[in-house]
């Protein structure tokens, strides 16, 4: 069995037990990375070969004789490229970043470092995260495995790209309105968002403070617990992070049912604009939670609708703050032979970003300006209250709620390029857990009729991760969605 | 026309913590630049600020003392603009919920007593340095100072004159750093002060349209450049002109103020509450133990001094208006308890060495020890009062102890009645006519025999012991 289609917890079990090396996994991968990335192109940096295989060497040479229980040792990891990861060029997927080396680690590094992983390389995303296909990436898009014609989603597009064809054994994206969990369905693989504040920020290039969040994506439901493990947890160098004690995500995967949990059906997430096979798809995945003893009950999240505009601005007018620091002055690209400093930060600034970024930041700083303040950017987060008590105001009768990852399947690259609020609407059913700060993921449920992978969204109350995990587990084990690979051809 | 003034102040006080106020990255002044960055403060992608719990002590302590209202809850907002000393591209500042609202300084103004209203205080972080530098080719940015808190100060438009400018100023300047939360070191720039000067005919209510002045950093520049922009506002007016509402900076060479920025291309700053910070809930037990740790403030020390010493008021006043001197003072009572001696001379003496090279009192080269050598040896007659005040000015250039001084100039006081007699015998001797006076019963004259003897001694004799010995004598 090639070591590249194992899972994370497979592959460590056989670390473990010392029937292979870590030289030998990464020579599995530098060989699968060679076959398959020029088709993918789910990285944008990847790590030099001889640095990997030196690593490799000398956590063997480290172990020699005996076996000590290293959950990540070796185990060969994607990074999404708006991680800051020390002395590894961080690009963001953005020209104005081309160049820059990050002088420290974000703090999910530093946590999975401690356990020697093998970090391969750093993944395309949408420019800055901003996006739902990775058409944004200033470096081109990635592919979608299944069929390289199509999106592989976004932003965190390279990580579930690169999952899905055995590139890595697991990645970490991150996830604004759906970045982890859209990619993931498009890919047919695991993408998980954690709670807001279960996972520290420092060291994620802000794209929209109050929102952003980074999370595993993965082959199953267990990997994905497996690495939640490591990265979870209270940061002091993160003010938004939580206190809340961090439980081992991996005892929530014990029972394999949903019995005595209801799960709550919501109606505005079946509405126009579904696709009928994705809705079929997903109507059958409900079927197989009732069956493993959930209560399906329909609830109504009123102000769904009200989603995407409140997204659209409080998101944007946080990114056009955040993207300020990027004028060329202590980093990043500086435009030459300015006469100004004006223009200097003119051209720095429209050289170095996208035009997507751009349209962006002009929206966001439109939303907070000197008269529009009150009615965008003020108004955007009354309305975000009224939809986070939406889902308290359901959470009081239901457990978890479920419903599609997205309105369609992946569509074709090139599809929505011209069209930016079509591209938007892709992101209405995870946008909302967004904006709510509760745990979402996305699973695998099925394949349209063109063989393009569907995914389920399970959502849970704000910190119950146990919950999530364990009906997204449940329904997986009485599956074989996550078995299926996609066929690479060259 | 008559014109009336009308002033606000914004004061920038840099809190002496140890570290920045969102990282922990030292604040120590003049060194090397861009050595005391990370990645917070020099804003790299991915970084994020964390407040430090001592800056917000301190403000609160600025607080107490200025009778502000701490209202429990204040948040964190990000002001944007592009400045390449500004990291971030934005300053993380306070702006509707301010961490001190409103409160009170009073001052006294040529004798006038005056309560100075406060509107707010608020906790920002400083931007960097821009150096321009013509060995550098272009401009270069040091960080190091980026990301320093201050307590932006502000008041209501209660000041008139630039005289009372300068009461408030001296008077906030004081509490700061009798508090210890600001070293009000004008110079190096940790105490900035922006005063908001506008005009009005007398009489009206409304306010004028009102000028920033910037680039003042001492006390007497303010006064200037207030005189000067009230002048300048006044000859507008007259010719039937329109004030702008602007900026404008104090030009110390050419003694003006001249336009930086107009208000009217100011920037939209877009304030929003900062998204990577809580808001911060003062806790009520944490305020009460704040305040009753306070250090003692100027208004409460003044009245100390007169209770406790029994000094008069003109003396408690100018002994507490600096808290060194103030600690001077007592350190030399603790070890010679004559309160109204040692406030003499540290009034007189002192103060006259220390304003004449403009140091402090805790930088006195004459320490609180020797000057009460001084005071003792006095106090036994080895030298006398005349001759240890004109001693003083070379005691405290020389640095060396009192004693050895008086040794080394041979000014020890003479009381050695043999050489005392022979001296009065000498002068009675030149002095027949003052001596008729005397013993003819003009008693007065004896002040000029005793200045006599003094002169004759170079002054070293003890005039006590003179006068004595001469009455004996010339009564015989």
């Amino acid at each position: 069995m090639s070591l590249f289609k194992l899972t994370l917890k497979e592959l460590q079990e056989k670390f473990t037990r010392g029937e292979i090396s870590a030289t030998e996994i990464a020579r599995a991968f530098l060989l699968r990375l060679n076959q398959v990335e020029s088709k993918i192109k789910a990285y944008v940096t990847l790590r030099d070969k001889d640095a990997l295989l030196v690593q490799a060497k000398s956590i063997d040479q480290s172990l020699q004789g005996w076996r000590k229980t290293q959950p990540l040792m070796a185990m060969p990891l994607a990074i999404k490229d708006n991680i800051c990861t020390k002395g590894l060029r961080t690009t963001c997927s953005s020209r104005i970043l081309e160049d820059f080396e990050p002088p420290y680690d974000a703090t999910v590094m530093a946590r999975l470092n401690l356990h020697q992983p093998l970090i391969l390389g750093k993944t395309n995303l949408d420019e800055f995260a901003m996006g739902s296909s990775t058409e944004h990436s200033a470096f081109g898009p990635s592919r979608n495995p299944w069929n390289p014609k199509f999106i592989p989603g976004g932003s965190s597009g390279g990580s579930a790209a690169a999952v899905a064809a055995d590139e890595c054994v697991a990645a970490l994206g991150s996830d604004t309105g759906g970045s982890i969990r859209q990619p993931a369905a498009c890919c047919g693989v695991v993408g998980f968002k954690p709670t807001y504040g279960r996972v520290s920020r420092y060291g994620l290039v802000a794209f929209a403070s109050s929102l952003d969040q980074i999370g595993p994506i993965t082959k199953t439901v267990t990997d994905a617990a497996i690495l939640l493990n490591f990265i979870a947890g209270h940061d002091p160098l993160d003010s938004t992070s939580s206190r809340k004690e961090t439980p081992d995500f991996t005892k929530s995967l014990k029972k394999k049912d949903v019995k005595r949990l209801v799960i709550g059906i919501p109606r505005e997430y079946f509405a126009d604009g579904l696709d009928p096979e994705v809705s079929e798809t997903v109507q059958d995945a409900i079927q197989t939670l009732k069956e493993l003893g959930g209560s399906i009950q329909e609830v109504s999240l009123p102000f769904t609708q009200q989603a995407i505009a409140t997204y659209y601005l409080i998101a944007t007018a946080e990114a056009s703050s955040n993207l300020a620091r990027f004028d060329g002055v202590r980093y990043g690209m500086r435009a030459k032979e300015t006469k100004s400093l004006a223009e200097m930060y003119r051209l720095s600034r429209s050289q170095g970003f996208g035009p997507e970024v751009k349209r962006r930041i002009m929206l966001g700083t439109y939303a907070l300006s000197a008269g529009y303040y009150d009615a965008y950017y003020a108004k955007a987060q009354a309305v975000r209250t009224l939809i986070q008590r939406d889902f308290a105001s359901v959470f009081e009768t239901v457990d978890l709620l479920v419903s599609p990852v997205m309105p369609t399947p992946a569509f074709l690259l090139g599809a929505r390029l011209e069209d930016p609020l079509q591209m938007y609407l892709s992101d209405v059913y995870t946008i909302p857990s967004s904006l709510a700060g509760i745990p979402a993921i996305s699973v695998p449920c099925g394949f349209s009729t063109m063989g393009l992978p569907i995914g389920l969204q399970i959502m849970g109350r704000p910190f119950d991760e146990p919950t999530v995990l364990r009906a997204a587990h449940a329904y997986e084990q009485a599956t074989t969605w996550h078995t299926r690979r996609p066929v690479i051809r060259s | 026309m008559t014109y009336e003034t009308v002033i606000g102040v914004e004061v920038h006080a840099q809190l002496q913590t140890r570290t920045k106020l969102f990282c922990g990255c030292s604040t120590s002044f003049g060194q090397s630049p861009n050595s005391q960055v990370c990645p917070t403060c020099l804003g790299l992608p991915g970084s994020l600020p964390v407040l430090n719990q001592a800056a917000v002590e301190l403000a609160i302590r600025a607080g107490l003392a200025l009778h502000c209202e701490l209202t429990g809850s204040n948040q964190f907002s990000r002001k944007n603009y592009f400045y390449p000393d500004l990291p971030k591209g934005y300053q993380i500042s306070q702006y509707d919920l301010p961490i001190c609202g409103m409160g009170w300084l009073d001052i006294t103004v040529n004798g006038r007593d005056k309560r100075v209203r406060i509107r707010r205080a608020h906790l920002e972080e400083d931007a960097g340095k821009n150096l321009h530098d013509d060995q550098l080719d272009g401009s270069g940015v040091d960080l190091n100072r980026a990301g320093t808190p201050l307590l932006e100060i502000v008041t209501e438009p209660d000041l008139h004159s630039s005289d009372e400018v300068d009461a408030y100023l001296k008077a906030l300047r004081e509490v700061l750093v009798y508090l210890g939360v600001c070293d009000g070191n004008m110079e190096q720039g940790s105490f900035r002060c922006e005063p908001n000067v506008s005009i009005r005919p007398v009489g009206q209510s409304y306010l004028g349209t009102k000028v920033e002045l910037k680039n003042i950093n001492s006390f007497r520049y303010a006064k200037e450049a207030i005189e000067f922009e009230v002048r300048r506002q006044q000859e507008v007016l007259d010719e039937g002109g329109t004030l702008r509402q602007e900026t404008r900076l104090w030009d110390v060479q050419r003694g003006q103020t001249a336009v930086m920025r107009s208000k009217e291309e100011a920037h939209d700053y877009r304030y929003f509450p900062d998204p990577d910070l809580l808001p911060v809930q003062l806790d009520e037990e944490w305020i009460k133990e704040l305040s009753s740790k306070l250090p003692e403030l100027p208004g409460e020390k003044f009245q100390r001094f007169l209770d406790e010493y029994g000094l008069p008021e003109y003396d408690a006043k100018i002994l507490t208006e600096s808290k060194e001197l103030a600690e001077y003072f007592e350190a030399c009572v603790q070890l010679y308890p004559q309160s109204k001696i040692v406030s003499n001379w540290v009034m007189g003496e002192l103060l006259r060495e220390l304003n004449q090279q403009g140091i402090r009192a805790s930088a006195s080269p004459v320490s609180p020890e020797r000057l009460v050598e001084l005071l003792q040896l006095v106090e036994t007659g080895t030298v006398s009062l005349k001759v240890a005040r004109e001693l003083f000015p070379e005691l405290y250039l020389s640095g060396k102890n009192p004693e050895d001084l008086v040794k080394e100039k041979g000014l020890l006081q003479l009381s050695d009645e043999g050489q005392l007699e022979a001296l009065i015998e000498t002068v009675l001797a030149s002095h027949p006519s003052q001596v008729e006076q005397y013993r003819n019963g003009k008693e007065t004259v004896l002040g000029y025999i005793v200045g006599q003897v003094m002169k004759a001694s170079g002054g070293k004799a003890n005039p006590g012991k003179v006068n004595t010995l001469l009455k004996n004598k010339l009564s015989a």
